[in-house]
């Protein structure tokens, strides 16, 4: 990917805040018209590196380029002008109307004429219209968010730059604000979404960077990721009682096998081999009661590299499934006995 | 400089402090107690009623005023220049006090306002540059002083002209020197409080704080402000231009310098000073 196929570069950005180090030679590159969601847990430094996307922040090491410009320089007024930023704080003003707060982000974006439509539209898009003479202070914490969203998208910016955009949100609220934000990269907008909500994340990213301490992890699509992680098929095989499970440990095509109770989740050659593993366990007895593909979500993925990062960068094993398949308890993955065989091993 | 969006940082501003009825209801009364029910009180007490005690008292007062000050009292009667002499000279530092005490609450306030409510994330993110914050800033913290000396002077000079006026041979008042302390004398010392005021706003770290240190900044401003007043006052010829204009060489310079103080670190809260 070159650089004119990004939409924001930043390289190597390392940021201090008296003796606190909030950033570390932290990397992100988010192509144009795509979802990057930058996921990680509070005090990652998720909300600084938006700080210096914006060019609110000026980086202490390393280079920052969005649209190819450097936000830090005096071209930040042009990157800030096609920036659409909602902070997790909603930042309104209390004691002025929903109107009035986004007149105010209108004027400061240099609307001019087009205002008052372009406040009624954005305010329609996320279901606010209606509150907008009422004073900001009353709102509820989901207004005040829906109300800095309209804001954000008011002058209708290049790149949206979200903090935390469904916090305080119900769930109904949050799935439809998620589904906008997916609705505004059709137009060719980039979207950069920090979040600590996996669920968020899920089905939105196109891209995603784990950060953790100020620096990124890992970064890239997440099948790409969750490919790198689990490169070999994973399946997870429930026994009445967990009768037989050893069996699978000696059978062809798998390379490991990790035994939790009445399930076994296997790591396979091939996933066409599921069929004969299910008739060798039923041969000898065995009563089955599931059979399920572990598809890795992007929670297994986060800790997957959060883990890997704690254990010298090796990728941990798979988790164990706890109901169909879908759903792992990492406990008793960490209790469970697992084998691993290489592949010539196991042939 | 893009004046657009300093007078809508200004515009802004002044729409949430007039929705502040907790901020404006004082600084109203604080206005009408020394521009209209003071003088009324003892302008009405000296020309109307004719307390002997009191004419006896302040024209003692008179007589330590300088030569340039006596001749200019109007009145036959020692109540009509006792009036004279309170209503231009005596009330002086009332124009001076309201407004810098007014600029200064509303100044101390307004950017670390921005920071402790959030707001300041928002300004930081956006294309308004820190120039045009800080003026924006400083236009939110001088028009609710000045607005409010400017009706105060209006209203005093009605009570002036009413009270004291017909012993004196009719409408006498705004005079020349108050003219001139009012456009040319005043609002430079105002702008140099505020510069000071903004520049603490900006570096501290709540609006207590701010307030606290703006009101050690203040007053000494404010002595130096009502001395200077008076002096123009009391003076002729061409000693209240010459004040007026060293006045705005300060708040030139000093407004020049506080630009600096209005960072994007600074309102989101992270500056390290």
């Amino acid at each position: 990917m070159t650089s004119s196929d990004l939409t924001i570069n930043v390289d190597s950005v390392s940021q201090w805040f008296g003796d606190v180090q909030a950033l570390t030679n932290l990397n992100i590159q988010v192509p144009k018209g795509s979802i990057t969601t930058l996921l990680g847990p509070n005090g990652a430094g998720k909300t600084t590196a938006i700080r210096m996307i914006t060019g609110a922040l000026e980086p202490g090491q390393g280079t920052v380029r969005v649209f190819g410009l450097d936000p830090a320089s005096s071209d930040g007024e042009e990157v800030r002008r096609r920036c659409g930023v909602f902070s997790a704080k909603p930042s309104l003003y209390d004691r002025l109307d929903g109107w009035d707060n986004l007149r105010y982000a209108a004027e400061i974006y240099g609307l001019g004429r087009n205002a008052d439509k372009r406040i009624a539209d954005a305010a329609s898009t996320f279901g606010i219209d209606a509150a907008l003479d009422k004073q900001v202070g009353g709102y509820s914490t989901g207004m005040k968010t829906r109300l800095a969203l309209a804001r954000a998208i008011l002058h209708e910016p290049d790149l949206l730059l979200l903090d935390e955009p469904t916090s305080g949100l119900d769930p109904e609220s949050a799935v439809s604000v998620l589904s906008l934000i997916r609705d505004m990269t059709s137009g060719g907008r980039t979207v950069l979404l920090c979040t600590h909500l996996l669920l968020e994340a899920e089905g939105l990213a196109d891209e995603i960077v784990i950060m953790e301490h100020g620096t990124s992890l890992v970064a890239g699509k997440p099948n790409d990721l969750a490919s790198h992680f689990w490169p070999a098929p994973q399946v997870s095989i429930g026994t009445t009682g967990g009768d037989h499970l050893v069996l699978l440990d000696t059978a062809a095509g798998v390379l490991s096998v990790s035994i939790d109770g009445d399930r076994a989740m296997l790591e396979v050659e091939d996933i066409t081999i599921v069929p004969e593993l299910v008739k060798t366990l039923v041969s000898a007895g065995a009563a089955i009661t599931t059979v399920s593909p572990f598809v890795p979500n992007l929670e297994d993925l986060y800790f997957a590299v959060r883990k890997g990062r704690e254990s010298d960068d090796q990728p941990p094993p798979p988790v164990t499934a706890s109901t169909g398949g879908q759903r792992r308890s990492r406990v008793a993955a960490a209790a469970a006995p697992t084998t691993r065989r290489t592949g010539q091993e196991s042939r | 400089m893009n004046w657009n969006q300093a007078f809508t940082v200004a515009r802004t501003d002044l729409k949430q402090l007039i929705q502040a009825k907790d901020f404006w209801v004082p600084m109203v009364i604080l206005g009408s107690l020394f521009f209209c029910v003071v003088p009324l009180i003892l302008l009405t007490l000296i020309t109307q009623i004719g307390s002997v005690e009191v004419i006896g008292q302040i024209s003692g007062a008179l007589e330590a005023l300088p030569a340039s000050a006596q001749d200019q009292i109007q009145g036959d009667t020692p109540e009509a220049q006792t009036g004279y002499a309170l209503a231009v000279f005596l009330f002086a530092p009332v124009a001076v006090i309201v407004p810098l005490t007014i600029s200064t609450a509303v100044g101390a306030a307004t950017i670390v306002g921005e920071r402790e409510k959030g707001t300041g994330e928002f300004l930081a993110h956006s294309p308004a540059g820190a120039r045009e914050i800080y003026v924006g800033k400083l236009i939110a913290s001088l028009v609710p002083g000045y607005f409010t000396t400017a009706v105060g002077f209006a209203v005093y000079s009605l009570i002036v002209n009413l009270t004291v006026g017909p012993q004196v041979g009719g409408w006498f008042f705004p005079t020349a020197q108050w003219w001139l302390m009012i456009l040319w004398v005043l609002p430079p010392f105002l702008a140099i409080c505020l510069s000071l005021v903004l520049r603490l706003s900006a570096t501290v770290k709540s609006t207590a704080a701010a307030q606290q240190a703006s009101g050690l900044v203040a007053l000494p401003l404010i002595m130096i402000a009502y001395s200077q007043s008076t002096g123009v006052l009391f003076g002729a010829g061409y000693m209240p231009i010459i004040v007026g204009a060293v006045a705005w060489m300060i708040a030139l310079f000093s407004l020049n310098r506080g630009v600096r103080s209005v960072t994007r670190e600074r309102l989101l809260g992270v500056a390290s000073t």
